[in-house]
Parts: structure tokens; sequence; C-alpha cells
């Protein structure tokens, strides 16, 4: 029988590779930005879990939003990564300090 | 064992070595097809979860739409790979220490001992229950108001990227409509005084008629 814990957990591994994937893809923004969509995505998952061990459907209603704004998102960034790319020839991170931060 | 816990075995297998890849990926456009991967079997998940609605949202927004975007921009930027590449398993110790701990952690909280996750019995609806129709019923009433946010939220987003990836070339040739719209009889034609010509000398004219 599956529990709602074996989806947490599962969900929790999705947010964890997410979350190493930030850290090892220091010099490629795309794959940063994938990084996001997968830990977004964890964070669906466990929604979804939620609202069917519990019965409510407020839960899968947030997953909805989730999705608009994480589409926004991703819309927005890639058109600024564009931008990025065509002002500095590179999308490394470790390049973007122009505003000595 | 019951079919649906192996599926969902099978389904979440599939799902975490497609996000390792994901992140791992020599190639930009392999992550991209990889995350379409980890998205369908999400996808499935969600269908044992009886999210039947979302599970169908998700492969159309984000197989159909974000990853093919991603593909886009790949293929338009020039990337150097072996650049990129450099350096890329340095900061594994730390993420690696990181990812590790928090899973662990989680897995120690979540594993059902304190909260009852695992006593929670799944909700099985009945077969002519629609999802869909009571998430539109819940979407269209109490939550009409942010469902108009959310969709004010992606004309903004529909208008920022335009905006941003928009590039004026210099040698556009093209009117502005609103100058020409507020243009003026006045500006068009200029009425100027000036002394009258005087007529060429007759044996000009006379020349001219000869050749």
């Amino acid at each position: 029988m599956i529990s709602l814990s074996h989806y947490l957990i599962l969900a929790a591994l999705l947010f964890a590779i997410g979350m190493v994937g930030i850290f090892l893809n220091r010099k490629n923004l795309i794959v940063l930005l994938m990084a996001i969509e997968l830990m977004l995505l964890a964070v669906n998952l466990n929604f979804v879990a939620f609202s069917h061990y519990l019965n409510d459907l407020s839960g899968q209603l947030f997953v909805f939003f989730i999705l608009v704004v994480a589409a926004a998102e991703s819309g927005i960034g890639l058109a600024i990564l564009v931008v990025l790319f065509r002002n500095l020839s590179s999308i490394d991170v470790e390049e973007l300090d122009t505003l000595k931060g | 064992m019951e079919f649906k816990t192996i599926l969902f075995y099978i389904f979440s297998a599939v799902t975490v070595i497609a996000a390792l890849r994901v992140i791992t990926a020599r190639n930009p456009v392999h992550a991209a097809l990889f995350l379409v991967l980890a998205f369908f079997n999400v996808a499935a998940l969600w269908m044992l979860l009886q999210a039947e609605f979302l599970a169908l949202a998700l492969i159309m927004v984000y197989v159909g739409a974000v990853t093919v975007l991603f593909l886009f921009v790949v293929m338009m930027l020039d990337i150097n790979i072996e650049r990129i590449r450099q350096g890329f398993w340095n900061n594994l110790p730390l993420g690696a220490l990181v990812g590790l701990l928090m899973v662990g952690e989680m897995t120690v909280v979540l594993s059902g001992r304190y909260f009852g996750l695992a006593n929670l019995p799944p909700q099985n609806m009945p077969a002519n229950y629609s999802n869909t129709k009571e998430l539109a019923r819940l979407l269209y009433t109490d939550y009409a108001y942010p469902f108009e946010i959310a969709s004010v939220i992606l004309l903004v987003a529909i208008i920022a990227a335009v905006m941003l990836t928009l590039r004026r070339r210099k040698d556009n040739k093209a009117m502005h409509s609103s100058d020409q719209i507020a243009v003026k009889a006045k500006d068009r034609m200029r009425l100027v005084k000036m002394a009258p010509e005087v007529e060429l000398p007759v044996a000009a004219t006379k020349e001219g008629d000869q050749a």
C-alpha cells in the first residue's frame, strides 16, 4: 500500500536533486532554470499527494496556480537569458558581476 | 504486491533517474529532453493520485510549451559546451552534502512514525466521479478572483517577454502611424512668397528649337 509518506519522500528527493543541480550548473543558466522547474515540480507533487490523501481539492487548485506562475517565470526567465546572451555572449552565472554584489 | 504499488515504484524510479540526468547531462538539449521524461512520469504519478485534469495539464503546459521553449532557447544560443563543463564537479561535495542532509532529514521526519502519515487511507472516488468537474466548480466559485489574477499574470508575462526580446532595427524605414494621423494640412504644404521668374531671352529658345 502506497502511503502519503512515500509520495512526500519522492518529492523530497526531487527537490534535493533540483537543489544539487543549482550547485552543479554554475556556468549554465539554462540548466539552472531547468533545476528550478524540477524543484517546483516536487512542490506540486506534494500538493497533489496531500490533496488526494486529505480529500481536499484546494491542493489541486494551488497546483493549478503554481503552474501558471511557473510558466510565466520560465517565459520571462528565458527572455532575460536571450537578452543577456545578446549583450554578453555568455550564459555563465559567474560572469554576471557587473553590479559588484 | 499490489499492481498500483509496482507502478508507483517504476514511475518514481524513472522520475528520479531522469531528474539526475537533467542536472548532469553534458548537452543542454539532452537535459531538456530528460526534463520531458521526468514530467511525463510525474504526470503518471498524478494519475495514480486521481488528479487526472492536472496530470493532463502538466503534459500540455510543460511538455507542450515550457520544454519546447527551453529547446528553442538552447538551439538559438550558440553555447560552447567545453567551456561550460570546466570545473563542473567542483561544487559537487558541498551540493551533495546539502542534498543528502536534506533528504535524510526529510526521510526521518516523513517516514510515518511521527505524524501518522502512513495511517492516512487513500481516498478512492467512485467511478462516476469527475475530477475535472469538481475542480471547475471550485475554480469558478470560491477561486474565481485568483483565477482572474492568474490570467493577468499570464498577460503580464506575455508582454514582458515580448518587450524584453524586441529589437528595434536602426535602418527601419516604417512610418509612425500616430505621427501620420496627427499631421495637419499646414505641415504638408508650404506656401512661399517669392519674386516672379524672369522669362528666358527669345534667342535662347530659338537655339533650342534648331537643336
